[in-house]
């Protein structure tokens, strides 16, 4: 029988009670007394000089409360970038100021330049449209090659080539890998795109300000995925709100995938206009909005080199990478392409030598951050494809030529040549379980059935590994990071033994309501029901840095943990009072603390009653109440691994695609509720399928936004994936956090991409377009068919 | 959205003189103008719902085959054209979602002749009469260019009348966001010849294959096509296919749709 | 202003509307329904989804007006008569047919309207059947599960969890 409940139990989930009802609270659900309505007017050319606004027409519109525009915040600090990367030759980092509204310049569209707050939502849209704005078109640099070539051309006049970064990673080691590639037996290059993609939450952004006059509080209401690291931009850098005076709740958020860690200009917007006129002022984005100004992911194009002995063995590898960071740096923009990325470049595997370099490029068009898996997908893209171009070249088998490279158990702790140390892993038994699970012996079979049906079958592979649990605060310093990234919690016994965890991490679908109460419960020997997690208000948590880069568990999941073991420390201390024996003596099973060897127990909650009523309380050496709060820096990354096999059945005369299995083999530490496990699997796959055949965001040679609405952005939909088998039992526990978890929120979306494009482009070898070597994502139908005959 | 004054008729005549006013639209099932008009694309003074014309509604064999009310929604036309059209009910089902169906209707879709849509496609190569509250249209006379019609100001359709063929069949290849066609073919045999109605390939809409009609009228085969060349110089270029892509769509497809029917 | 009156959840109820008020934002304005959500403002996402007249439909792609009078049900007329979830919410419970929450509404409703048509479809049935509707969480492996319990078929062949 499995558990059903506690740890490792599929506990279904509670938060879908409101869900499934009506009754889930998101930002666009809230209204205020008194509220009114901001539209925002924004940029329709992708790069322009702004040479006078004039906004006396619309002001004196129906309704029309307040216009703002840029020069209202000039006096304002920008949104900065949290990451510092210096270029190789030691130049400083690039950072143009990120202004609340767009000021001088606009520099993509759907750069806001005014905001507009009106009695009603259609009045404060009419009278946007009636601001006129005299501009100067600029011509709009769109091609990184272009943009760094062209240094007449700027996105932001003081930067000459539009490079914020040249970085090298290890920039010591860059000589030694040279000199491998100059005596290696085989070299294999390989060009690709890692296509730019919209994150795509299914809840648009939306933001209410709140400015209380009688207290001078502000609240902001918002869609993000860490509150605490909003209302810290918004206090320290852009509009210098003390801390205590501004609360941010972030209630329901319907997904985030990164696109909702960052603070946007809308937010601190929106308490501006609050205070201006002292009402609540609520944005709710439109699609078309979030297509323009959500921060978009990936956008890389790379030219990568494997070197390799001749039987397969990898010698060195090393990149170029181009990175498109948009206009403006959003807050991990740096980081993404850098330490996300670069440092994941060995891969799973025991390439020896390893030489990364990357140029971020600034552009006009929205700036580009972190989405799901973040650097990750584009370095596991870009290994995984050479493998297999490699092996092709070397007429070696696919799963051999992993094999043969993925380094063994035997070999951790194992300091990777870009600067990790992965801690634990078996890659073996993970592609083991892969080949079984995915009976890849039975290809050749299912082969021969497409073959007859007039469809070419092929197969693709990726083992892969991440870093995440993000992150160690004095590694992440070391490589540039301009906060710490521990995570903080605290557990709250109430008199009556109920609990409340205030954590904070924050969940947009990860399903913490269930999943935390699960490893408190049981931790404390209570009922799942006696526990309630809270999370996303600053002004009930004690700090956090949210959810993203798979940490929630690991991280903040480590300090809720050890804020429970506290909690137990005290109880033996008030047990040991009640039960007249000594600390020593108290043992803690089951929720109850008892005397050693003896039948003598109190209860949980007998003890946490006694801790608020504390008549018969050790009151000379201990406080009363029993509410502990911890917080936890983790000493290392987490480094789940997985193996993936993708099966796709190509329709050659249209160049169609179907995914015909999709089988994921992963190693995530310990799993505390295999269901929710499995579901993040799903939907990471998902992502990661849509990315590698569906979805790309187009500019034109003008910086307008071709693929803005689901008109031409492809998103996944049920009929185009498969059901998907996915296992997690090959585990091995992280070494360095109490629960040995490691993160499972973005593995899907890191090793499905290069599964997809494996197996098409094998599909097509084994068909005999022996000249197909490569087809950029998507691989969409009529990419799939001029490849075809190119 | 801009705002309008919402009138709904329950006859055609009550909606031929609500539509002679100046400023006024009519609304079928509002799947293609309600996006339109939250773009602030379209800006009408008075939008005069069709919904409510019981006469507009339904389908029914007559003189000239299937006649089928401009009101009617894509899934009652699913259903009841089935058994006397199978590929046209076909056609209906494969349109947007299940939701999309519910609401859009065929004389709202032919009156916007959008070029990747599907239904301009049934109705050339059905030879089929555009009704109005006006005349009768031909098919052939009817489709303009893109998102254009013979349709005037003040005139809607009221019903189309589709002969029924001996055999045919739609087969649509789904531009993969939108999902309406990257390009759709409709083969339909007669007896006086096959007609054969491209959509989503074209900048001037749906059009017929000329060659391959003739082919076919002669061998109702897919093998007939073989030798034909698709001339794709003025065909769509965006985002999801090429010329030569959708030029390679056209033949593909109709073979298919040959093979269907 | 013109007041509408519909049947919603099987209560007649009315809002004042202007001619461009959309069926979604009568729901959730004018009646405080915020169980229906809006996604996208090109009628392809599905989240709006509710049921006029016993079928699914775009609540943000119908005027209020043009539905006078209708019977309407929407996400918080799903439940059972006494509170507990209805066959179609209890199987995305039961199988992690939802993650954020927020196609949820519209994903049901369009569930429930597929089981109302076609009470046994296929997996190709119920994942066509979807189309309209886009879920970011998901990938749509527990929600097509979800459906498939739903309309009480043997699901123990689907991979696992
Ligand atoms: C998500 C989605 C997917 C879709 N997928 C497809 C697809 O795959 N294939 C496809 O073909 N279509 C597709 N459509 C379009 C859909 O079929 C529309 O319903 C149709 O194009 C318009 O019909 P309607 O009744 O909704 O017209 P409306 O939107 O009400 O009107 C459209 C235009 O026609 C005018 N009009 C309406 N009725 C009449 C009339 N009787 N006489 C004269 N003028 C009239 C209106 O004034 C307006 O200009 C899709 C739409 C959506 C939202
Ligand atoms: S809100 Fe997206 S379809 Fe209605
Ligand atoms: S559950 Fe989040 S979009 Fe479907």
């Amino acid at each position: 029988m499995p558990k059903d409940h506690g740890i490792g139990a599929s506990v279904k989930r509670r938060e879908d009670i409101r869900f499934l009802t009506g009754q889930g609270r998101y930002t666009a659900d809230i209204d205020l007394h008194k509220q009114t309505y901001a539209y925002f007017a924004r940029s329709e050319m992708a790069h322009a000089k702004i040479n006078k606004i004039d906004t006396k027409a619309a002001a004196a519109m129906p309704g029309v409360i307040a216009i703002m525009t840029g020069e209202d915040f000039v006096g304002m600090g920008g949104n900065p970038a949290g990451w510092y990367i210096p270029s190789r030759d030691g130049a400083a980092m690039k950072e143009p100021k990120r202004p609340v509204l767009a000021h001088g310049k606009v520099r993509h569209v759907g750069d806001a330049y005014a905001i507009v707050v009106a009695e009603t939502l259609e009045q404060a849209k009419d009278a946007a449209a009636a601001i006129e704005v005299d501009f100067t078109e600029l011509p709009a640099i769109v091609n990184m090659a272009e943009a760094v070539a062209n240094s007449a051309n700027r996105v932001h006049d003081e930067i000459d080539n539009n490079v914020c970064f040249d970085w090298g990673w290890i920039e010591d080691n860059r000589a030694a890998v040279d000199a491998a590639f100059a005596k290696a037996p085989h070299v294999t290059t390989l060009e690709l795109v890692n296509n730019r993609l919209v994150p795509n939450a299914m809840e648009p952004r939306a933001s209410i300000g709140d400015y209380d006059a009688g207290t001078g509080d502000y609240k902001l209401y918002t869609t993000s995925q860490n509150p605490h690291l909003t209302r810290l931009l918004i206090s320290a850098f852009v509009m210098g709100i003390p801390e205590n005076k501004l609360t941010v709740i972030a209630p329901d958020v319907g997904g985030g995938f990164g696109s909702k860690i960052y603070h946007y200009g809308e937010e601190a917007a929106v308490l501006a206009a609050s205070k201006a006129i002292r009402r609540p002022v609520k944005w709710v984005a439109e699609r078309s909005e979030s297509f323009l100004t959500d921060a978009h992911g990936r956008d890389h194009v790379t030219r990568i080199q494997l070197a390799l002995e001749k039987d397969g063995t990898f010698l060195a590898l090393r990149t170029e990478t181009m990175a498109n960071v948009g206009a403006y740096l959003s807050n991990f923009s740096t980081a993404t392409p850098t330490f996300l990325h670069g440092t994941l470049m060995a891969g799973p595997y025991k390439t020896p030598l390893v030489y990364v370099n990357v140029k971020a490029v600034f552009t006009n068009t929205a700036p580009v951050d972190a989405y799901r898996g973040a650097g990750r997908p584009e370095a596991t893209y870009s290994i995984e494809r050479i493998v297999d171009l490699a092996a092709d070249e070397l007429g070696i088998d696919k799963v051999e030529i992993r094999r043969k490279n993925l380094l063994t158990p035997d070999m951790f702790p194992y300091t990777s040549p870009v600067g990790l140390v992965y801690d634990v892993g078996n890659y073996q038994a993970t592609l083991d379980k892969l080949i079984e699970l995915g009976d890849l012996a039975g290809f050749e079979k299912r082969a021969a059935a497409s073959k007859a049906k007039g469809k070419l079958r092929g197969l693709g592979l990726s083992t892969w590994i991440e870093a995440c649990g993000i992150a160690p605060s004095h590694l992440v310093g070391q490589l540039g990071a301009r906060v710490g990234l521990y995570d903080a919690a605290t557990v709250r016994v109430n008199a009556t033994g109920t609990i409340s965890v205030m954590t904070g991490a924050h969940s947009h679908g990860q399903g913490h309501e269930t999943v935390f109460a699960q490893i408190v419960a049981e931790r404390l020997g209570i009922a799942e029901s006696a526990v309630e997690i809270v999370h996303g208000d600053t002004s009930k948590i004690p700090f956090g840095m949210g959810s993203y880069g798979s940490r929630s568990l690991a991280v903040a999941g480590s300090a809720m943990v050890n804020a429970v073991d506290k909690i137990i420390a005290k109880g033996k201390k008030i047990a040991a009072h009640m039960l007249e024996a000594a600390e020593g003596d108290i043992e803690f099973a089951d929720g109850k603390f008892s005397v050693a060897g003896t039948d003598k127990a109190k209860t949980f909650g007998e003890v946490a009653f006694s801790a608020y009523v504390p008549h018969n309380y050790p009151l000379e050496t201990l406080e009363p109440g029993l509410d502990e709060t911890s917080f936890y820096d983790p000493a290392n990354f987490t480094y789940p691994a997985g193996a993936y096999a993708c099966e796709v059945e190509v329709d050659p005369a249209t160049g169609h695609v179907e995914i015909a299995s999709f089988t994921c083999a992963d190693d995530f530490g310990n799993v505390m509720n295999p269901m929710i496990v499995a579901g993040q699997v799903h939907g990471g796959v998902g992502q990661g399928i849509g990315q590698a055949m569906l979805e790309n965001t187009t500019y034109d040679a003008n910086g307008q936004l071709l693929s803005a609405s689901y008109m031409d952005y492809a998103m996944p939909r049920a009929e185009d994936v498969p059901f998907y088998t996915v296992d997690h039992s090959c585990n091995t526990p992280c070494t360095h956090n109490p629960l040995g978890v490691k993160g499972c929120g973005e593995a899907g979306a890191i090793g499905s991409p290069p599964a997809v494009v494996n197996a098409v482009v094998d599909a097509l070898q084994r068909g005999g377009y022996k000249h197909v070597t490569h087809i950029d994502m998507p691989v969409s139908p009529s990419r799939v068919w001029s490849a075809i005959n190119g | 959205m801009y705002d309008f004054e919402f009138v709904k008729p329950s006859t055609i005549a009550e909606a031929t003189k609500a539509l002679a006013g100046d400023g006024a639209q009519a609304l079928s099932g509002g799947q293609t103008l309600l996006p339109t008009m939250k773009q602030r694309l379209a800006a009408p003074g008075t939008l005069v719902s069709l919904n409510g014309i019981a006469e507009m509604k339904g389908v029914c064999k007559g003189d000239g085959g299937l006649h089928i009310g401009a009101a009617t929604p894509h899934a009652v036309v699913a259903k009841e054209a089935a058994a006397h059209y199978p590929a046209l009910a076909a056609l209906a089902n494969g349109i947007g979602d299940p939701a999309v169906r519910n609401r859009g209707t065929l004389g709202g879709s032919v009156a916007n002749n959008d070029p990747a849509a599907c239904y301009p496609s049934a109705v050339l190569a059905s030879g089929a009469t555009v009704v109005t509250n006006k005349r009768k249209i031909a098919a052939d006379d009817y489709f303009q260019g893109m998102f254009t019609t013979a349709l005037e100001e003040g005139e809607f359709i009221t019903e189309i009348a589709f002969p029924i063929p001996q055999k045919a069949a739609y087969v649509k290849f789904n531009q993969p966001a939108s999902r309406f066609a990257l390009t759709g073919v409709f083969v339909a045999k007669y007896a006086d010849g096959v007609r054969v109605a491209v959509t989503g390939a074209s900048n001037d809409g749906v059009f017929r294959w000329k060659e391959a009609e003739a082919a076919l009228s002669k061998d109702f085969s897919a093998a007939a096509l073989s030798g034909l060349t698709v001339d794709s110089s003025d065909f769509i270029h965006d985002l999801h296919g090429t010329p030569a892509y959708r030029g390679n769509l056209v033949k593909v497809l109709t073979a298919r749709a040959v093979a269907a029917a | 202003m013109t007041k509408v009156t519909m049947v919603v959840n099987g209560k007649s109820v009315s809002a004042e509307t202007e001619g461009r008020t959309l069926l979604s934002g009568y729901l959730r304005e004018g009646l405080g329904l915020t169980g229906t959500h809006v996604g996208c403002d090109t009628s392809q996402c599905g989240a709006c989804v509710v049921h006029v007249n016993g079928k699914a439909v775009k609540s943000c792609t119908i005027f209020a007006q043009d539905v006078a009078g209708a019977e309407v049900r929407t996400i918080e007329g799903m439940a059972n008569a006494d509170g507990s979830l209805g066959v179609v919410q209890q199987a995305f419970q039961d199988h992690h047919g939802l993650q954020c929450g927020f196609c949820t509404p519209g994903m049901v409703m369009s569930s429930a309207a597929l089981l109302a048509e076609n009470p046994k479809p296929t997996e190709a049935e119920v994942r066509h059947y979807l189309e309209g509707n886009i879920c970011r969480c998901t990938g749509y492996h527990n929600i097509v599960k979800a459906v498939l319990a739903a309309s009480g078929q043997d699901i123990a062949a689907i991979p696992a969890e």
